[in-house]
């Protein structure tokens, strides 16, 4: 934690327990620069060590971070308290559409199975015996890709779709950005049996275009876009009669 | 702890086809839905800004043979949209999926093709 000074103390509502558990109230100092993971911690530290959340890197490049904060998901490393503290405070739980494990963990399990399920594998084409593959950095299929490849797996996406919340088996936002990355990749073999993957009944033509995932993803990714092109993609093979 | 076993990295796809045809028919129904909407309004203020009564409408469509094939193209594709927008709405909000809510689905696609043919008929004959 920084050294600066606390001037006062703030009350912040942490989510404790399973599913069936509830919130607790902590009074934490306020700091400058305060992040929502700098509250957290400091309740772990200096308030009830037995408060299970997950962090790694602290400087949004791991996604281990994310969770609901004042209703919404988002990564809590980079996310000052001044911008989303309100006159009740903080109120922070975990990501909305995955099991709780305790107090601010989930299990992401069912986020990454999903991304196996959307054939989010690189399929090599080439062995080790082969030159390095040159991807022309200008080409239209690799330009398509220059913001999508910047995923970090939080999940934020995932849990902010209403999509994912109502229908059990949609892919979801960030495992489809994954396969329209791949998609995109000239190295990649999957071909037909990922767009296959990505047809299915809750792939991506259960997205609405809600563009939550768009809204709230800490990248500034599209997943919305990515999830049109992918449209466009499967309709195309549909009508080849490649599916 | 794992998540949907159905969704298995190595369980076969299942439904793709499917899936992505009722996309596909769904965008393509609303396409000309949008356009039939547009025209059955037109024709609704023309009527009414002409003073026509029902015997006059009646007297025109029965005489024509563009009347009755474009609301024939009208009930097909509402057959088409109208139970594909349901089935999602089943999907989504009531959790009601499966056989049984195609089953439904099927039925709800016939009535409209058949009310729909049934009126077209009725006011051409
Ligand atoms: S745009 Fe699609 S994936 Fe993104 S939040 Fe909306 S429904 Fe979900
Ligand atoms: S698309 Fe954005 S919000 Fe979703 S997992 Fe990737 S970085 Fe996180
Ligand atoms: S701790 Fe790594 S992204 Fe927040």
């Amino acid at each position: 934690m920084p050294s600066s000074p606390a001037s006062s103390t703030f009350p912040v509502r942490i989510w404790r327990g399973g599913a069936d558990g509830g919130f607790e109230r902590y009074d934490v100092p306020r700091r400058a620069s305060q992040t929502v993971l700098d509250v957290v911690t400091h309740v772990q530290r200096h308030i009830d060590p037995s408060l299970a959340y997950r962090y790694a890197c602290r400087v949004g490049m791991c996604g281990s971070c994310a969770m609901t904060v004042n209703g919404k998901a988002r990564w809590t490393c980079r996310t000052h308290v001044d911008a989303v503290a309100n006159r009740s405070g903080l109120e922070i739980a975990p990501l909305s559409h995955l099991p709780i494990v305790r107090d601010l963990v989930v299990d992401m399990a069912p986020f990454f199975d999903k991304w196996a399920a959307a054939r989010g594998q690189f399929v090599p084409t080439a062995t080790r015996h082969d030159d390095f593959a040159r991807v022309e950095p200008q080409s239209p299929a690799r330009r398509a890709i220059d913001a999508t490849i910047e995923c970090i797996g939080c999940a934020v996406c995932y849990a902010s779709c209403d999509v994912v919340g109502w229908k059990p088996d949609y892919l979801g936002p960030a495992a489809l950005n994954r396969a329209f990355t791949l998609v995109n990749d000239v190295r990649d073999g999957a071909g037909i049996a990922r767009v296959r993957a990505i047809a299915r009944d809750g792939g991506c033509e259960s997205c609405h275009t809600h563009q939550s995932c768009t809204k709230r993803c800490p990248k500034h990714l599209s997943p919305t876009g990515s999830i049109a092109s992918l449209k466009r993609i499967v309709a195309r093979s549909a009508l080849k009669g490649e599916l | 702890m794992r998540g949907s076993p159905a969704l298995a990295v190595a369980a076969p796809v299942r439904g793709a086809r499917a899936a992505a045809w009722r996309f596909v028919l769904q965008r393509a129904s609303a396409a000309v839905l949008a356009l039939c909407v547009v025209v059955h309004l037109a024709t609704i203020v023309y009527a009414v800004r002409h003073g026509l009564r029902a015997d006059a409408i009646v007297a025109r469509v029965q005489g024509s043979v563009f009347w009755p094939a474009f609301y024939t193209l009208f009930v097909v594709a509402v057959a088409i949209h109208a139970p594909l927008g349901l089935r999602a709405i089943f999907d989504e909000w009531l959790g009601f999926r499966g056989l049984l809510a195609d089953i439904l689905l099927a039925a709800i696609a016939v009535g409209l093709l058949a009310g729909g043919l049934y009126a077209i008929a009725s006011l051409v004959s």
